[in-house]
């Protein structure tokens, strides 16, 4: 990591050792997986049991959850828009779900419905606030984190559901497998497969990089700016509806101040996963490896015996770094393209 | 010219307005609770939100400058963090202050460089400072909590003014509230403010230090947040790393509803200051009638909401009479306005 942060800001040389690097300020996806890697052998070296299975599965389990909620934000984020709200949908989410289930008043699918209606529909409140209220994003979903965690304690109250109050084959799906693959991971590779496809393929993608690059020159050409908006914070909403779904799976214990700070950890994985926060750049595919470089180094510092302590520290380091070579990234860029024009 | 005066009245309405919500909620706080304007009551009510209304106060430069600060929460919890680990030293109080302020400085001045020097999108910087405050926050004081501070601290925090209800922290409020309030709108400094917050690049080529000023506004923002840390540190006797979490939303709430645009250029201390009296009430009228956080935070969220949709609302009625579409081309050029900062 030392090392890309060096190459990042230094001025570009040119050389033969430059290009490379330069091609890997530009490929986030390849350089945060490359980065992985070597952290990866390093910690593996230090503790064996890093590459165990349970270890593995405990991993990417988390790093779904946090991963299909990060999707969801860098579709947001892509409009130039934020979602901050996106920790009290999953809270809502994961805890209505999980009354639900506990007081035997739904079935398992039909409270998984209700969920997945629950996150939809506030990640279209916000929509409509920025949409057609015209709120800006940023100070609308601060109300709505208001709000929805206000309707979180209202519906809570000091209650909690706990494991045991959960109906066995719902807890238990955070632990099946598909041909050895948790669930769970492969919901999220699945979420990640169809959002790219999504932004990549159709009009609707195309608009969505459009509208974020340049709202001006978007409207001229005709694009409804604000029904895009709206599509990626109902799309946000729902996506961290299905996050609040898996956080009840996985941890069983729903209270009303559950998820709380996720927020953070969801657009840190965005920003990390190369996704410009002033819109028209970068992947899902960025988000989600975003999401499993996070839930990687959580659990190296564990394997490695440091500090919890230092988790949150080390979260801003990483959000710092990867804005600073976004940053010097954009300024190369654009020398070389004025250095083409002259 | 006529834009200018419309301005002007434009806001005078929007602190009129909040001037008279805090009529009605006094009306309302006195007809549901005997106790609401009681010598007991009054400093509670205050003390409430003191640390966010300090805080709120350079945030509300730095917001009309085109930036944000989102690390004020964790830069207080550090300073609380570090009068714990200083006392644990044996380190006297008199000498961990200044301590904590200038870390609050420095701080303050790592953003600053961050947005200023490489040019990075603060709400980003600051996002990242404010895990990375309250991870070092964290990291020197563990989950341990410090208390036995000297009397004289612990009486600044729960003590009054002799005589009269007003707590010994609002005081540093006041006092920082009337020299901001001056500067702002009193200096040539101010009409920088406002200058960078309106037009970056303008302001640049027309002789305005950009980076400079920017620079000293969170410095100033990064102390502030450390005082705020020192008064809750006093006001709950006891240092604790995780405090003041969450608090950066009140903060930013506070500014809003006071008026201040979220892009920048516009905004009061007056109004900002009304808007903590706003708070500061409401929360108090809801505790009083036992209607209890929940509520609380459903009711601050709306209201900063409200106070962003009915301006709005207003503009586009306005200007939808005047010239069609002329309120949705302002708001795409307010959304290009915050990229170029």
């Amino acid at each position: 990591m030392t090392t890309n942060v060096a190459a990042g800001v230094a001025p570009p040389t040119g050389g033969a050792v430059a290009r490379p690097l330069r091609f890997l300020a530009r490929q986030r996806e390849l350089s945060l997986v490359i980065v992985m890697v070597l952290l990866g052998a390093f910690v593996a070296l230090q503790a064996p049991q890093f590459l165990s299975r349970a270890n593995l599965v405990q991993v990417s389990v988390l790093a779904s959850i946090i991963g299909i909620a990060a999707v969801g934000q860098a579709i947001v984020v892509l409009t130039r828009n934020v979602d901050l709200s996106v920790e009290a949908i999953i809270g809502l989410v994961a805890f209505a779900v999980a009354d639900l289930l506990a007081g035997r008043t739904l079935s398992e699918p039909a409270a998984i419905g209700v969920g997945l209606g629950l996150g939809l529909v506030l990640g279209i409140g916000n929509g409509i606030l920025v949409s057609v209220g015209k709120v800006p994003a940023i100070v609308a979903t601060l109300g709505t984190l208001s709000i929805y965690r206000g309707l979180l304690l209202v519906l809570a109250g000091g209650k909690q559901v706990t494991l045991t109050d959960l109906p066995e084959g719902y807890t238990s799906i955070s632990r099946a497998d598909i041909a050895g693959v948790p669930v769970f991971v492969v919901l999220a590779v699945v979420i990640v497969v169809i959002a790219a496809i999504l932004l990549r393929q159709t009009r609707f993608g195309r608009q969505v990089y459009a509208v974020g690059s340049n709202p001006e020159a978007a409207a001229v050409i005709g694009i409804r700016a604000g029904l895009v908006t709206f599509a990626a914070f109902a799309a946000c909403g729902l996506l961290a509806g299905v996050a609040g779904i898996l956080w009840g799976m996985e941890f069983g214990t729903v209270n009303a101040s559950s998820a709380t700070g996720v927020t953070l950890s969801v657009i840190a994985a965005v920003v990390v996963g190369g996704v410009n926060i002033f819109g028209g750049s970068g992947t899902v595919v960025g988000a989600g490896l975003g999401a499993l470089f996070l839930a990687f180094i959580q659990n190296a510092l564990i394997l490695l015996r440091l500090s919890q302590f230092w988790l949150q520290a080390i979260y801003g380091i990483v959000i710092l770094v990867a804005v600073l070579l976004d940053a010097a990234f954009l300024r190369r860029l654009q020398r070389s393209t004025s250095r083409r024009r002259a | 010219m006529d834009t200018m005066t419309g301005r002007v009245r434009g806001l005078a309405r929007w602190e009129t307005l909040l001037l008279l919500i805090i009529v009605a909620l006094v009306v309302i706080g006195t007809a549901v609770s005997p106790v609401f304007l009681t010598t007991r009551n009054v400093p509670n009510l205050i003390v409430a939100v003191i640390e966010v209304s300090i805080m709120a106060l350079p945030m509300t430069l730095i917001i009309i400058s085109g930036e944000i600060d989102l690390s004020v929460e964790s830069m207080a919890g550090l300073a609380c963090a570090l009068l714990g680990v200083l006392s644990i030293a044996g380190v006297p109080l008199e000498a961990a202050i200044p301590v904590a302020l200038v870390v609050g400085a420095i701080g303050g001045l790592f953003n600053g460089v961050l947005v200023t020097v490489f040019g990075l999108p603060s709400l980003v910087v600051t996002l990242g400072t404010l895990a990375l405050y309250r991870g070092l926050a964290l990291a020197i004081l563990g989950s341990e909590g410090v208390s036995g501070f000297a009397d004289w601290f612990t009486t600044f925090g729960f003590g009054t003014i002799p005589g009269t209800p007003v707590p010994w922290p609002a005081v540093l409020f006041i006092a920082l509230a009337i020299v901001l309030g001056l500067v702002l709108h009193g200096t040539w400094w101010g009409r920088q403010i406002y200058a960078t917050g309106k037009n970056n690049a303008a302001a640049r080529f027309s002789g305005v230090r950009v980076a400079r000023l920017k620079l000293v506004l969170f410095m100033l923002s990064g102390t502030v947040a450390a005082l705020a840390g020192i008064i809750l540190t006093a006001r709950f006797a006891s240092a604790r790393a995780d405090i003041g979490q969450g608090l950066t939303l009140t903060v930013v709430t506070i500014v809003l509803l006071g008026g201040v645009n979220i892009f920048g250029g516009r905004g009061t201390i007056l109004g900002v200051v009304l808007a903590a009296i706003v708070l500061a009430l409401l929360g108090n009228i809801l505790r009083l009638t036992n209607v209890s956080a929940e509520i609380q935070s459903i009711a601050v969220g709306l209201l900063l909401i409200v106070s962003v949709v009915l301006p709005n609302i207003a503009h586009q009625l306005r200007s939808g009479l005047s010239r069609p579409g002329g309120g949705r081309l302002s708001v795409a050029s307010a959304g290009a306005g915050e990229v170029e900062a």
